[in-house]
């Protein structure tokens, strides 16, 4: 462990209050010096004291989790109510190409969509983010210099993670000096899985020093971790390392996010927000495809979290194909009839 | 920009689905014919608004109807094969499920319940439990009841109000599946449903006086289990007329099963899976608005985690959305009647009274119709009234403990013993704590699960025989000398 807990973790302000747009960081001003209730700070003292927290957490039942993931899917969001969610939804996408062949006109391309995703209905929200690779970061932020939305990097490694600490970092530098205002990261499942927490801990503490103000997203890949229980115990790992974000999968790996995974991790942010009074932000990735899926979501987000987390600053969708259905329903509920894809820009 | 504030939409089950008569008829000997009691009318408890009118049996028309049973029994259900018998079973399980969605509006619009419980639970179960004894009408050598069990003959049966159609289909599927013959009594608030059930048995073809239904009060509940021409008495209900019913059985040579009432502990251990428990506590209590029998109303949580599991557990029910029940919104649904309610309201009160600290959900109540809002009672001690009565309603007592032997000893001070719950990630503490606890049923990680297979009953005050399995079963054949 390279370092104690106290500083990492602070620096988050605690009200919500005096945001401007969707997807910006908030003003870096005066960390309001959170100091963590000290079983939290004694959580990180060292490896066995991370060990014996992380093994300390409450289990998560499977059947349970499911069953309760399952009845919240059936609550009914028509007309005005959904018309209101898929404009949330839309507000909350981080609008991502993460493919070996992105090109700088498909980054330039996806990033005036992202400004704006629908150039025929008026009114309709822009995203939150886009997300690309360090490299793309310069061609994303030429076409959204001026805007508000904010430019998502995946850096250390990404997706596998499988590289020296100094690379990781370099990674997510590069990133964040062409322009990138959020990073996500990926965790090492290895070390994660061999049960060597404090490596992962100290992964994450460095890149959030490197990151300074710009927010950064920990990339738990919950695909790989296999049990609901590790799950839990990656979520806080990534929290107590200072994780504003704590973000479901890559999108390389199946299964991605699904409703239980981010049921768990919402859990864990209502519980840090219990215990420290700080609102940290959910992102399910990958495998999102249309409003129906999206809108369970936000019932979960709002039924376990809590409406507070009904916010871009605090929930984001990470996806590639999500925002078109979203577009598509939308016009369904402002024009009475549905179009279909052809009336929707496909990048 | 600020969070969104954002609501779902209201989305009303139409009540045109149910295809509410003005009028209801008692079902005898395969016909609807009137009743020489006093019509009732019966009212939807979430707008007071009345429902139906339905013709209620005399004590005369239990005499008949006892001995239409009596000679179907004789004459034709006690003596046609097993497998024949099944397949009326199983037609009378498809009606259900094809009628499901009318069913589950009038159970709703009767009861009060949500819809969401009566579409998703009581319908397809009662469906089930017609499907599993259809299966054993022709494997009753198989059961464990000797080479050639026999049925009793007559089953005088008295459902209660809190899950009509359900508790229909456990009376009525293994006393049908067995060879026995059935009157049966719905409760005086709740009758629609098995009134549509009996269309379905019309329609089923099945025999008739092999099912007939009495609709009434406790008069007409009273001249059938006393009547000499009944064999078998089945009761579901309140404890008080459980004890009067066996007093007055007591000697005959009839046989008696009894589901009574329930004081269920739901004990969490601090390794339990929190998350999951509180889910478990609120299934367990809040479920049906707590017209369940075998509710978990006392929750024994240890000390260690109490703080934890209360917040999270007063969190999680201020998320209950209470109101109309049609709405596939609600969690929460109506109290069956007023007279219901009073009896919460007043047991809630001697809560008060006793000095128990009381937590109320914020959730609007609706101005019209029996509502009851979520409420704990925290600070809980063995000797207060809301600790040891049934309340049957949405309220939930919280007791702690320390140690495994201490929980035991608590869970078992009570009268009943129909329920319990376990909540902890260890194994062999489950098993340990599931030998100790004096309760027919006992649940870990989980609350409030049914199923046809499973027998149910209870231990102590909360009755005697099983319902469902092969054990239920038993209840309906002779015993083999």
């Amino acid at each position: 462990m390279t370092t104690t807990q106290g500083s990492v973790a602070s620096g988050r302000d605690t009200v919500a209050s005096g945001r401007d747009a969707p997807g910006t960081a908030r003003p870096a001003t005066a960390p309001a010096a959170t100091t963590l209730p000290p079983d939290l700070a004694d959580a990180t003292r060292d490896e066995q004291s991370l060990r014996r927290f992380l093994a300390g957490l409450p289990g998560v039942d499977p059947v349970g989790l499911e069953q309760r993931s399952a009845g919240l899917a059936t609550r009914s969001i028509k007309k005005a109510s959904k018309l209101a969610a898929i404009d949330l939804a839309i507000s909350m996408v981080d609008l991502t190409t993460l493919e070996g062949s992105d090109t700088p006109g498909k980054v330039r391309s996806l990033a005036a969509k992202a400004r704006r995703p629908d150039p025929d209905v008026p009114g309709t929200p822009s995203v939150a983010a886009v997300c690309v690779y360090p490299d793309m970061v310069a061609s994303a932020a030429e076409v959204l210099r001026g805007s508000s939305i904010g430019i998502a990097s995946v850096a250390t490694a990404f997706p596998s993670g499988r590289s020296a600490l100094p690379i990781k970092l370099a990674d997510t530098r590069l990133a964040i000096e062409s322009g990138a205002t959020e990073v996500d990261m990926v965790i090492d499942r290895g070390a994660f899985l061999a049960g060597n927490y404090g490596k992962v801990f100290d992964e994450i503490v460095a890149v959030k020093q490197a990151c300074g103000a710009t927010r950064l997203k920990v990339i738990l890949e919950t695909g790989e971790l296999g049990t609901y229980d590790d799950v839990r115990r990656a979520s806080w790992l990534g929290l107590l390392a200072g994780g504003d974000f704590i973000k479901t999968s890559t999108g390389k790996i199946s299964p991605a996010a699904t409703l239980p995974v981010t049921h768990v991790m919402l859990q864990a942010v209502r519980d840090w927000y219990d215990r420290t009074g700080e609102r940290r932000a959910v992102k399910p990735a990958g495998g999102i495809r249309n409003t129906k899926d999206a809108l369970r979501y936000l019932v979960a987000v709002r039924e376990v979290a809590g409406d507070e987390w009904l916010d871009p600053f605090l929930f984001r969708f990470g996806a590639s194909s999500l925002l078109n259905d979203l577009l598509m329903q939308r016009r369904a509920q402002t024009q009475g009839h549905y179009s279909g894809p052809t009336y929707v820009t496909v990048d | 920009m600020t969070h969104l504030d954002w609501e779902y939409a209201p989305a009303p089950e139409s009540a045109a689905i149910g295809r509410i008569k003005e009028r209801y008829s008692m079902f005898v000997g395969g016909k609807f014919v009137d009743g020489r009691g006093d019509d009732l009318k019966t009212i939807n408890p979430a707008t007071e608004e009345p429902l139906a009118v339905v013709s209620t049996a005399s004590t005369a028309d239990v005499d008949t109807a006892v001995s239409v049973a009596r000679k179907a029994y004789d004459d034709v259900w006690s003596r046609m094969p097993g497998a024949e018998r099944g397949k009326y079973l199983y037609r009378i399980a498809r009606g259900i499920a094809e009628r499901a969605r009318e069913l589950a509006v009038v159970e709703t619009l009767d009861n009060g319940k949500p819809i969401k419980e009566s579409r998703d639970g009581d319908i397809p179960t009662a469906s089930a439990h017609f499907f599993y004894h259809a299966g054993w009408a022709d494997k009753l050598e198989h059961a464990g009841y000797g080479p050639d069990p026999k049925p009793l003959g007559v089953a005088g049966q008295v459902i209660p109000w809190n899950f009509p159609l359900l508790m229909a289909a456990w009376k009525i599927a293994p006393a049908l599946a067995a060879g026995n013959t059935v009157v049966i009594k719905p409760a005086e608030t709740t009758p629609l449903s098995i009134l549509v059930l009996a269309e379905i048995i019309a329609d089923a073809d099945l025999p008739p006086g092999v099912v007939n239904i009495l609709p009434g009060a406790g008069d007409v509940g009273s001249a059938l289990v006393n009547h000499p021409g009944v064999d078998k008495v089945a009761f579901t209900g309140s404890t008080a007329v459980g004890r009067a019913i066996q007093a007055s059985l007591a000697g005959t040579r009839k046989k008696l099963t009894l589901e009574l009432g329930g004081k269920a502990a739901n004990i969490v251990f601090d390794d339990a899976p929190i998350d999951q428990a509180v889910e478990g506590i609120v299934n367990g209590i809040f479920f049906n608005q707590g017209h369940v029998c075998c509710a978990g109303s006392r929750l024994l949580v240890q000390e260690s985690v109490a703080d934890e599991v209360l917040a999270k557990l007063r969190a999680r029910v201020a998320t209950l959305r209470l109101g109309d029940p049609m709405d596939k919104n609600t969690d929460i649904g109506a109290i069956n009647s007023r007279e219901q309610l009073d009896r919460i309201t007043a047991l809630a009160d001697a809560g008060d009274e006793e000095g128990a600290e009381r937590w109320t959900s914020p959730c609007p109540v609706p101005d019209r119709g029996f509502f009851f809002p979520p409420t704990v009672f925290s600070g809980v001690s063995q000797s207060m009234r809301i600790s040891r009565e049934e309340i049957f309603g949405p309220v939930l007592s919280v007791l702690t403990f320390r140690t495994p032997d201490e929980a035991i000893a608590k869970a078992n001070n009570t009268p009943y013993g129909l329920s319990a719950g376990i909540w902890t990630e260890k194994g062999s503490r489950i098993l340990g704590m599931a030998s100790a606890l004096r309760a027919g049923v006992v649940w870990s990680n989980t609350f409030n699960r049914f199923d046809p297979t499973a027998a149910f009953g209870g231990y102590k005050e909360s009755g005697f025989g099983r319902e469902g399995g092969r054990a239920g079963l038993g209840a309906y054949l002779q015993e083999e000398n």
